[in-house]
């Protein structure tokens, strides 16, 4: 299969305003990825699947991810002039990264036996804009694991034809996989409590003691 | 009920007079055709299910008779993972069920919620909405183990005097024969549990 940067000039020219990122992996599984913009992703997706080249006909799992509001601190070098000398200073610059929603889809092809391709949307934030197109009338298959992903991470999926919750009920109010996800205090008494289950238990014992 | 002299019973038999009592009649009766429930909800299911078979063979103690209506049945196996989105519907095939009925927590998932203890889609036992009476540990429990429950529950079933203080739910009026069912709630289900039905021991520590 040709890589990942003959693949985005080639969206980029086949699509009409196609805007493609190519998010490196740095871990041994070396899984670069594909960062779309979500105005041109039905687009892209179809072309995927029918170039003659690609055929990639197989959506093997779409998944959520969520980056909550981060800060982000990084090493740089500055020259300064400390007392009329100039001297290499290392700064720590932060900078706030707002969090945001993703939602990401492995591609195959089983005609070519070739994949995976992986393609990243984004939403622009976690609170009211968390509208992403769906990509369920290209792959059929994506269906269940888009309504997944709005069932535990609130992701709203436009243009699917079914979106409900899938695995908890249609009153429930929260999104459970999310990082800030607080879940209710039913904590029970276990034996060797450890890590956050141990978090759980400190904080459970005392709420008890001081309701 | 009267107790019969235990000498005196058996110097009867040796005359060829069988005697027996009401109670232990009407318990030998019951506890030798326990229908359960055909419902399973995970994997317990599969051992359930190989226990009814021929190579563990349930029906040597009468219960091979899986009926597929709550009317029908007199035990209910909780087979498996009790969701928090299965839990209303579990309480409410209970609640269908006729009495005397019962009640066996089979497995980790369905005595405490197992693995999924700490999640937050998962139900922490059956038991906080609805009376067990045999609990199951193993995850998934054998099959004899299963077994070794349903001889636990016909022993138990042997042992209930009909009468007095301790008489079974069925022959209590005041007892309750439905439980109520959980409302699917915003954050968790409403309520969380039922205090009438699940009394855990408090943990005591030496000061």
């Amino acid at each position: 299969m040709e890589t990942l940067e003959q693949l985005k000039s080639r969206l980029e020219a086949a699509v009409v305003r196609a805007r493609i990122e190519i998010m490196r992996n740095e871990s041994p599984s070396a899984q670069h990825s594909l960062r779309v913009n979500n105005e041109a992703a039905v687009a892209i997706a179809r072309f995927l699947r029918d170039d003659p080249e690609l055929r990639l006909d197989y959506c093997s799992n779409v998944t959520g991810v969520d980056w909550p509001d981060a800060e982000i601190s990084e090493k740089a070098k500055v020259t300064k002039v400390v007392d009329g000398v100039e001297t290499h200073v290392e700064e720590v610059r932060k900078t706030k990264r707002p969090g945001y929603l993703e939602a990401v889809y492995h591609l195959y092809s089983i005609e070519k036996a070739h994949g995976p391709v992986i393609l990243r949307l984004r939403t622009e934030n976690r609170g009211d804009q968390v509208h992403l197109p769906s990509l369920t009338p290209v792959w059929r298959g994506c269906e269940f694991q888009e309504r997944e992903i709005y069932d535990l991470y609130g992701v709203v999926f436009d243009g699917h034809p079914d979106l409900r919750r899938i695995l908890m009920w249609d009153e429930f109010k929260d999104y459970p996989m999310r990082k800030d996800y607080a879940e209710p205090d039913d904590y029970e008494y276990e034996p060797t409590p450890h890590e956050k289950v141990l978090a759980k238990a400190r904080r459970h014992s005392t709420q008890e003691t001081n309701p | 009920m009267f107790d019969i002299d235990e000498g005196l019973r058996g110097e009867l038999s040796k005359q060829g007079i069988l005697t027996t009592t009401l109670e232990d009649l009407y318990n030998w009766g019951r506890k030798n055709s326990v229908w359960p429930l055909s419902f399973g909800l995970a994997c317990c299911a599969i051992e359930m299910i190989a226990a009814s078979m021929a190579r563990y063979d349930l029906a040597r103690f009468g219960a091979e008779v899986f009926r597929p209506s709550p009317r029908q049945a007199d035990l209910m196996i909780v087979a498996g993972t009790v969701t928090k989105k299965m839990a209303p519907q579990v309480v409410r095939l209970f609640n269908q069920m006729p009495e005397p009925k019962y009640v066996i927590a089979m497995g980790a998932c369905a005595i405490s919620g197992g693995p999924f203890k700490q999640g937050y889609n998962v139900l922490k036992g059956i038991d906080r909405y609805i009376p067990v009476d045999v609990h199951i540990p193993g995850c998934p429990p054998r099959p004899e183990a299963l077994i070794h429950a349903f001889m636990t529950l016909q022993k138990k079933i042997d042992e209930q005097r009909l009468v007095g203080k301790d008489r079974p739910r069925h022959l209590d009026a005041e007892a309750p024969s439905e439980f109520p069912v959980p409302q699917f709630g915003e954050h968790d289900l409403v309520p969380p549990k039922n205090p009438d039905v699940w009394q855990p021991p408090a943990a005591v520590r030496p000061a």
